[in-house]
C-alpha cells in the first residue's frame, strides 16, 4: 500500500483499495463476467413469454396468496397477468424479480409493488402508501391518486402517478424518477440522495429538505423549500429529458416545460470532502 | 398505531352501525385493544341519550381492578338519586353490562356543564356520552365483538365516528378508548390516531380556565381543545383549523357534531388518511380498506394533505 501520509487526497481511497466510491463496511467485491453468463443465476426468476396472458382473481385471496399465485403462474411462463379485484388490499405484487407485464383492475393498499426489480405495471386505480418501495428497475404506472411515501428509497425504474400523490413522495430515494401529473404532499423529495422527481403541479412545504443529491422539477406552485433545497438553472437539455420523459410517461405532453422550477441540494449540510471516521484512522 | 374511520350520509339515513362495524373490523390490525363508535341515530331529538359507566371492563387484556358489581349497584342508585335531584326524568333506562348504561332522560337545559359535573362528581362515573343524536359506545376488544356485546349493527343513523385502539400512550381500559365526548357540549364527539407531544402543557391550560380531563390518554385532548374553542364562540371548523398549530405532535383526527362530520391533519401528514366523497356519502379510514368494506366496488379516493380540514353537512 502506498503512503496514505504523502498521496493525493484522490487517490486516497484507491489506495486503501476502493475504487470509484468512498464507502466503508465492504468487505467483498463481486465482478460479472460476461463470459460466465450462462452460469449467472438470478434468484426467483423465471423465463416467461408476454404473448402468454391469464386473469387472476385475488377477491377471496389473501395477499400472501394472491403473491405465491403470481409466482406461480410466472414459473408457468406467463408474461402478461391481469388481477381482478385487489380491493385495496396491502403489499400485492411485493418482491416480483422478473421481467412481467403485470396490471391490477382496481386499487392498492399499503406496500403495493415493493422490492420490485424488472416488471412492467399498470395499477387501474389508486395506491395506498409507500407504493413500490424500493424499486429497482422497471416502470410502475398508477392512473388515479396515490398515498404518502410514494417511491421511497427507489433505486431505479420508473414510477408514474398520473393524479395527486401524498407526504414524502420520493423519500431517501437512491435513484431512478418518479413522476407525478398532479399535485404533491409535504416533504416531497426528503432526503432524497440520487434520482429524479418530476411534479407538474403544487407541491407542498419543505419541498426537498435535507436533500444530499438529485434534481426535483416542479411545474406548479411551491409551499416552501425544505433546509438546503435550492434553485437552480433549467438547462435546454433538462427541457429534452423532461420532453422525453413525459412523453414516454403518456402524460403532460402539452406540458410547458420550459417554465418548470428545477430544484437541487445546496450542499451545506455536509462536506462532500470529508473522509468517514474508519478511512480518516487509516490515513494517519 | 390505532385505525379510525367514519362516514356521513348526505340526505338520508342508513345502517351506521353495521357500516362503521365493517370499517374498523377491516381496520382491527391497526389495534384491537379497544374499540369505539360514535354513532349519531335517528332520534325524535325531545330527550337527551347519556351513555354513561359505573365501572371498568376487567377482561381482555384490562389494566383495571376488579370490582364488585354491587358497588356498580351502588354508584348506580347514586346517579338516579342525583338525576332526580336536578329535576332530570329517566325515560327509559338500558344496562347493556353490570358496568355499562344508557338512558334517555327528559332534562330541559341548555348548559350541561353544570349536569355534567354533578353526575361525575360520583367516584366511578363518567358519561360517556350526552346528546340528543349521539351515542358513544367503546370497550375492550375488537370492532364485532364490541358490536356484539352492545347490539349496535341495526343502529340506522346519519354519520359515525370510530376507532380501533392499539395502547401505547395509556391503560387498556374503557375511560382510554375513544371517541372521546367533547365535554360539556351535546353531540360532539372525536377519534383520533397519532400521538401529541404538547399534552401536558395543553392541559395545565385548559384546566386552569375550567376544562375537564377523564383520562390521561392525549388524545382527549382534541376533544377539550375544540369544547375550549367553541365554548369561546369559535365555529367547529374555526376550532379545528387553530388546532393545526396549537397542537403539536402528528395527528389526524375526526370530530363529529349533531349534523357534521370534520377531519384535520397535521402539517406533517405523518399520520395517515384516505378519503371518498360522493354527493351523498363521505367515508374515510386509516386504510382504503375500511372503506372498501362499505363500497366494494371501484372508488376514485385520494389522501387528504398536509394542514388539510374539511367539515361536512348531512
Amino acid at each position: 500500500m502506498a503512503n496514505l501520509k504523502t498521496v493525493s487526497k484522490k487517490s486516497k481511497a484507491q489506495s486503501m483499495g476502493m475504487h470509484t466510491e468512498v464507502l466503508t463496511g465492504r468487505t467483498q467485491q463481486k465482478f460479472f463476467n460476461p463470459d460466465e453468463a450462462e452460469n449467472f443465476y438470478y434468484f426467483g426468476t423465471y423465463d416467461v413469454d408476454f404473448n402468454k396472458r391469464t386473469e387472476l382473481d385475488v377477491k377471496d385471496m389473501t395477499a400472501p396468496e394472491a403473491n405465491k399465485e403470481i409466482d406461480n403462474l410466472m414459473s408457468q411462463g406467463y408474461g402478461t397477468i391481469v388481477i381482478k379485484n385487489p380491493q385495496g388490499k396491502h403489499s400485492l405484487g411485493v418482491g416480483i424479480l422478473n421481467k412481467l407485464n403485470l396490471i391490477f383492475e382496481g386499487s392498492l393498499g399499503y406496500f403495493g409493488m415493493g422490492s420490485c426489480d424488472g416488471p412492467i405495471v399498470r395499477i387501474n386505480g389508486r395506491v395506498g402508501w409507500s407504493c413500490a418501495e424500493n424499486l429497482m428497475a422497471g416502470k410502475v404506472v398508477i392512473e388515479k391518486n396515490a398515498g404518502s411515501c410514494f417511491g421511497a428509497a427507489i433505486r431505479g425504474g420508473d414510477l408514474i402517478c398520473k393524479g395527486s400523490v401524498g407526504a414524502r413522495t420520493g423519500i431517501d430515494m437512491k435513484g431512478g424518477t418518479i413522476i407525478i401529473g398532479g399535485d404533491a404532499g409535504a416533504f416531497t423529495g426528503f432526503m432524497m440522495q440520487r434520482g429524479r422527481i418530476i411534479i407538474l403541479g403544487d407541491v407542498g412545504i419543505n419541498l426537498g429538505d435535507s436533500m444530499y443529491d438529485g434534481t426535483i422539477f416542479v411545474g406548479g406552485e411551491i409551499g416552501s423549500y425544505g433546509s438546503d433545497a435550492v434553485d437552480s438553472e433549467l438547462t435546454s437539455s433538462d427541457q429534452d429529458w423532461l420532453k422525453r420523459k413525459l412523453k414516454v410517461a403518456e402524460i403532460g405532453e402539452n406540458f410547458d416545460v420550459s417554465k418548470m422550477k428545477k430544484i437541487v441540494a445546496g450542499k451545506k449540510l455536509w462536506n462532500y470532502d470529508n473522509l468517514e471516521p474508519t478511512e480518516k484512522k487509516g490515513a494517519i | 398505531m390505532c385505525g379510525i374511520a367514519g362516514l356521513i350520509h348526505r340526505g338520508k339515513s342508513s345502517n351506521v352501525g353495521s357500516e362503521l362495524q365493517g370499517m374498523l373490523q377491516a381496520l382491527k390490525h391497526r389495534g384491537e385493544d379497544s374499540t369505539g363508535y360514535a354513532l349519531y341515530g335517528d332520534t325524535d331529538g325531545k330527550n337527551f341519550i347519556m351513555r354513561f359507566k359505573v365501572g371498568e371492563n376487567v377482561g381482555e387484556g384490562s389494566s383495571s381492578v376488579m370490582e364488585d358489581v354491587s358497588v356498580y349497584d351502588e354508584r348506580k342508585k347514586i346517579v338516579d338519586e342525583t338525576l332526580a335531584e336536578m329535576g332530570a326524568k329517566i325515560v327509559k333506562e338500558e344496562r347493556t353490562l353490570p358496568y355499562s348504561l344508557r338512558y334517555e332522560i327528559d332534562y330541559n337545559v341548555k348548559d350541561l356543564l353544570e349536569f355534567s359535573q354533578r353526575i361525575e362528581s360520583i367516584p366511578g362515573v363518567e358519561i360517556l356520552s350526552m346528546g340528543k343524536s349521539l351515542e358513544v359506545i367503546k370497550d375492550l376488544g375488537n370492532a364485532k365483538m364490541v358490536c356484539d356485546r352492545y347490539s349496535l349493527d341495526k343502529v340506522v343513523g346519519t354519520h359515525a365516528i370510530g376507532h380501533a385502539r392499539m395502547a401505547t400512550e395509556s391503560g387498556v381500559d374503557i375511560k382510554s378508548a375513544h371517541p372521546f365526548w367533547g365535554y360539556p357540549f351535546s353531540d360532539v364527539s372525536v377519534v383520533h390516531n397519532g400521538q401529541l407531544t404538547n399534552y401536558w402543557n395543553n392541559r395545565r391550560v385548559l384546566e386552569n380556565k375550567g376544562m375537564r380531563f377523564m383520562s390521561e390518554c392525549d388524545s382527549e385532548l382534541i376533544a377539550v381543545y375544540l369544547a375550549e374553542k367553541m365554548r369561546d364562540g369559535a365555529t367547529l371548523e374555526e376550532g379545528m383549523k387553530a388546532s393545526l398549530t396549537g397542537l403539536d405532535g402528528v395527528f389526524t383526527y375526526f370530530v363529529a357534531t349533531k349534523d357534521s362530520l370534520g377531519m384535520a391533519k397535521d402539517t406533517m401528514a405523518a399520520k395517515p388518511l384516505v378519503l371518498y366523497e360522493s354527493d351523498d356519502l363521505v367515508a374515510m379510514g386509516s386504510e382504503e380498506i375500511a372503506i372498501r368494506s362499505v363500497l366494494p366496488q371501484e372508488i376514485d379516493t385520494y389522501d387528504p394533505f398536509d394542514g388539510e380540514v374539511k367539515v361536512w353537512q348531512i
